[in-house]
């Protein structure tokens, strides 16, 4: 088989042409239409990020004439709507609160993570694990250790593996973001902790595995994370994590217990890395209450989909108490202890009715203090 | 971070992940492929302590260079040719990339090592990069460059357009069937380690030649992400290779992957770069001589030979016969001649051929004259409306073909055609390979074992079938591919924006049915179509 002659040399570059090929160098039908005309923008406008997100993942329900291309082997293709029981008028209407695309992605995580970094630094030359106490040390060793498995497990096998499914381009790359917030979390969570294990003579940085994997405090929390990355619809997933084990188990453990305490216990850095988790989950509770307030507001199927978080609500309502109720001894073990774990789970109780309230969803029994 | 703490804080990340013994991930995404007694390969170190960082600065390259495009009038210089292409490459490829990033849970399901889901984790996080800072790059295209028509219908374009379609496979491939099959075969096997080269490497250098020096700032950005997604996908496929079992499939898949990559990667790029280009120098390469150094040296010769050590029967007569078809038969140039005699239904402007391209094609392609250089003649002609009809429509020795069933790229290299009656339907494919991608690959079972979790070919794939006799006027109409004043085409067979008169309005193609090639096949009788399939396997499509 004969193969093509070879060039031989460098190339020269080829010399400039004036084209004139300049927007607004002549005037003809549509030399002025400068905006993407294929959707309704939210305002006047579109933003930056309905423009390089919406309708980038295709819809026969929009403008995809031919319809998938590809099944599974059950026939199903695409984006099946069929993947919750959630159901919507119009799923493209979502769009994310927090406008992420990749400037603002890489933005923010870089941002989160040379904060982080500047503290540990400052918090090393200024000596400051020096005040730490034994008790505390392995407070942070033992559970702002084992901390860092939730983050990843729900990070990994729940939101990145949900980013699959949903039906728009808009709700997937959310969950990609809040995917990637949980990971990179977890990775600071356990960076923070290997450069404790440097800096503190006897730091235990290995003992958070195994006080993750086999701690009774720590084993119905492992048990409801696991159970999240069981969950075969996505949208339960979505809410029974962000809603629910956030309310009553993240912000129960990373802002009423360890960002209260820690000061007391002469730490001053670990509340500035769990603010930084606190920082990424506003953000991510945000558009997960974008999309649920639109479900639940939807003329069509809003009665529905009430009547479905109820019932999701029913089936992780209890398994989230009860995780937030093993963690009780915690609330104890700190030498400087001011706060009643009591305390802690009303409010983070009473923040979860909010959002449940402004969801239209009726208050749940085990929520009324 | 030195290398020294990356390593270690590589080291600590790993122990992140956990055996669950409460419950499991749920399994979303079937794979007939087994990974329980292989090996754990792990992919390049990725932590994202460095990784975020690093990516922001990358980007904010990318915006320095697009504020200095802007400030430095670069459109005054970028050649009409070359960006009319850009509204169908970057209509298309905000979608495969934003796939790659759906793609990942597909294959963290199916493989179990920890460090590899980090590495595909990564990888998401890069694709939705990619997605996004590609529409920008577009958007900055249609609010600057003299055209905007095509850039501002582009993702419904894409959605609805038969060459969007055909671009679709090379996305939808990557998230749909046998998770291993779409997310690791598909994906970054073929589509990633052999042919992002021509995409993001010798595209760029053509763009540069065109004077957009944008498109290479942005396509280097995201191909410098892609050595550690190709690393992530050989770590993977090393896993797999470690059952026998597995390899069976992964030779179903590699042949499916490697030839429906080329018909429809060679298809777009070898168009954008042989066509697309003003630059005729007798030194700058030819695709086909990219083709020979990017994806067979680099990729068949470097990457796919040395899988055979491991027992692994790779397709080296795909392989040859992709090269045939680019070098021999004239791919490249016929799929660039049925996007031209079929502009009326495209979403851009497309250039005709002059006397110095016909020079440059004679010397890079021996022959190139006798066989398409009349056809080009024509097109010339034919070009502004004068009570003429499209070149389609007129005879100019040119049959409209049959499509590929599989690929949807038309059966151009006529001799090549397979008919066969598949699922109850009379269809055609563009080669041998593709049939058997129909008709054995994706099925159920395959050699006499079951797969119960491969794909399907689906959907309505022949486009023509969706306007089957409608008049040209409406299906344009109805496709949206009408300009502002509500009657002048976005699509022209010409760049002259000089002269109203020029320009091609609905009026000059209403009274013109376009009949589906398919829909005509399935009414013949047996008799008929095999004298039409032994008809159109001679017919020279030669313009006299
Ligand atoms: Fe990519
Ligand atoms: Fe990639
Ligand atoms: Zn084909």
């Amino acid at each position: 088989m004969s193969t093509p002659p070879t060039t031989s040399g460098t190339r020269d570059f080829p010399k400039p042409e004036f084209t004139d090929a300049e927007a607004g160098a002549l005037e003809f039908p549509s030399s002025n239409s400068r905006s993407y005309n294929y959707f309704t923008p939210a305002r006047m406008r579109a933003s930056m990020y309905e423009d390089v997100t919406v309708d980038v993942q295709p819809d026969p329900d929009r403008h995809l004439l031919q319809g998938w291309i590809y099944a599974f082997a059950d026939g199903q293709a695409g984006y099946p709507k069929e993947w919750t029981e959630l159901r919507s008028s119009d799923w493209h209407t979502f769009l994310d609160p927090n406008g992420e695309w990749e400037q603002t992605i890489y933005r923010n995580n870089a941002g989160a993570v040379r904060q982080v970094q500047n503290n540990l630094t400052n918090a090393k030359a200024g000596g400051a694990y020096a005040k730490w106490g034994k008790g505390w040390t392995e407070f942070v060793a033992h559970h702002v250790g084992a901390w860092m498995h939730a983050e990843h497990g729900l990070g990994m096998h729940v939101f990145i593996a949900i980013q699959r499914s949903a039906a728009t381009n808009m709700i997937n790359n959310a969950m990609s973001v809040n995917g990637a917030h949980k990971l990179r979390f977890a990775q600071d969570l356990a960076l923070y902790n290997l450069d404790l294990s440097e800096t503190i003579e006897d730091f235990d940085g290995a003992v958070h595995r195994e006080v993750w994997q086999s701690e009774d405090v720590w084993q119905s929390v492992r048990e409801n994370v696991e159970r999240l990355t069981a969950i075969q619809d996505w949208a339960e997933a979505l809410f029974a994590t962000n809603v629910i084990f956030e309310s009553l188990v993240g912000e129960l453990f990373r802002s009423e217990l360890v960002m209260q305490i820690a000061a007391r216990n002469g730490d001053y850095t670990t509340p500035t890395i769990m603010g930084v988790g606190e920082n990424d989950y506003s953000r991510d509770l945000s558009y997960t209450r974008a999309l649920l307030t639109m479900l639940v507001t939807d003329e069509t199927h809003g009665a529905h989909n009430i009547e479905t978080l109820e019932r999701w609500t029913e089936r992780w309502l209890p398994v989230s108490l009860a995780a937030a109720r093993s963690l009780q001894p915690l609330w104890s073990q700190p030498a400087e202890r001011v706060i009643r774990f009591e305390d802690s789970l009303d409010r983070a109780k009473d923040r979860l009715r909010g959002i449940l309230a402004d969801l239209r969803l009726t208050e749940p029994k085990e929520l009324v203090s | 971070m030195s290398r020294q703490s990356l390593t270690k804080a590589h080291k600590k990340i790993t122990e992140l992940s956990w055996e669950p013994t409460f419950a499991t991930p749920a399994e979303r995404y079937a794979t007939d492929y087994k990974f329980d007694k292989s090996p754990k390969k792990d992919p390049l170190k990725q932590v994202l302590r460095s990784y975020f960082p690093m990516e922001e600065e990358k980007d904010n390259r990318v915006y320095g260079a697009m504020d200095g495009a802007i400030r430095g009038n670069m459109f005054r210089q970028v050649q009409q040719r070359w960006m009319e292409w850009q509204k169908l490459f970057l209509s298309i490829i905000p979608f495969p990339e934003i796939s790659a990033a759906r793609a990942m849970p597909m294959s963290i399901g199916a493989v179990p090592n920890p460090q590899i889901h980090n590495g595909l984790a990564v990888q998401m996080i890069d694709e939705v990069r990619h997605s996004t800072i590609q529409m920008n790059l577009k958007r900055l295209y249609m609010n600057h460059y003299i055209d905007p028509a095509g850039f501002d219908i582009s993702e419904k374009a894409f959605s609805n357009c038969y060459a969007g379609t055909i671009g679709r496979q090379f996305g939808e491939g990557f998230i749909t069937g046998d998770a291993i099959t779409a997310a690791n075969v598909y994906l970054t096997v073929v589509a990633e380690t052999a042919f992002t080269n021509t995409l993001f490497v010798a595209m760029p250098s053509e763009a540069a030649a065109n004077g957009d020096y944008l498109l290479p700032t942005v396509f280097h950005s995201v191909q410098s992400d892609e050595s550690r997604h190709i690393s992530n996908g050989y770590s993977i496929l090393l896993m797999a290779l470690a059952d026998e079992d597995n390899r069976q499939l992964l030779e179903r898949d590699l042949r499916y992957a490697w030839w429906n990559n080329h018909c429809v990667v060679d298809a777009a790029i070898g168009t954008f770069i042989e066509y697309g280009t003003k630059d005729r120098r007798k030194d700058r390469e030819s695709y086909a001589e990219m083709w020979r150094r990017w994806i067979y040296d680099d990729y068949y010769r470097s990457y796919l030979i040395p899988l055979e050590k491991y027992g692994l029967v790779i397709p080296h007569d795909l392989v040859e016969e992709a090269w045939n078809r680019i070098w021999n038969k004239g791919y490249v140039h016929k799929v660039a001649q049925f996007f031209s005699t079929g502009w009326p239904v495209n979403y851009w402007r497309i250039d005709g051929m002059t006397d110095d391209d016909f020079e440059w094609f004679e010397s890079k392609y021996p022959g190139w004259y006798n066989q398409y250089g009349k056809w080009w003649e024509a097109y010339n002609r034919l070009r502004h409306p004068n009570g003429h009809k499209p070149i389609a429509f007129e005879d100019v020795g040119y049959q409209y073909p049959q499509r590929c069933w599989t690929c949807m790229v038309p059966c151009l290299v006529r001799e090549d055609i397979v008919c066969d009656e598949v699922d109850g339907q009379w269809r055609t494919y563009c080669s041998e390979t593709c049939h058997w991608t129909d008709a054995v690959a994706f099925r159920p079972e395959y050699q006499g074992r079951p797969t119960p979790s491969m794909g399907r070919l689906t959907g309505k794939r022949e486009w023509e079938t969706m306007y089957h006799n409608w008049d040209l006027a409406d299906i344009i109409t109805d496709l949206g591919y009408v300009r502002d004043d509500g009657k002048t085409l976005i699509p022209q067979p010409h760049l002259d924006l000089d002269d109203p008169k020029k320009l091609w309005t609905l009026d000059d193609v209403r009274g013109l049915p376009f009949p589906s090639p398919n829909v005509t096949l399935n009414e013949m009788s047996d008799a008929e179509r095999e004298q039409y399939i032994a008809d159109y396997k001679v017919h020279p499509n030669r313009t006299p």
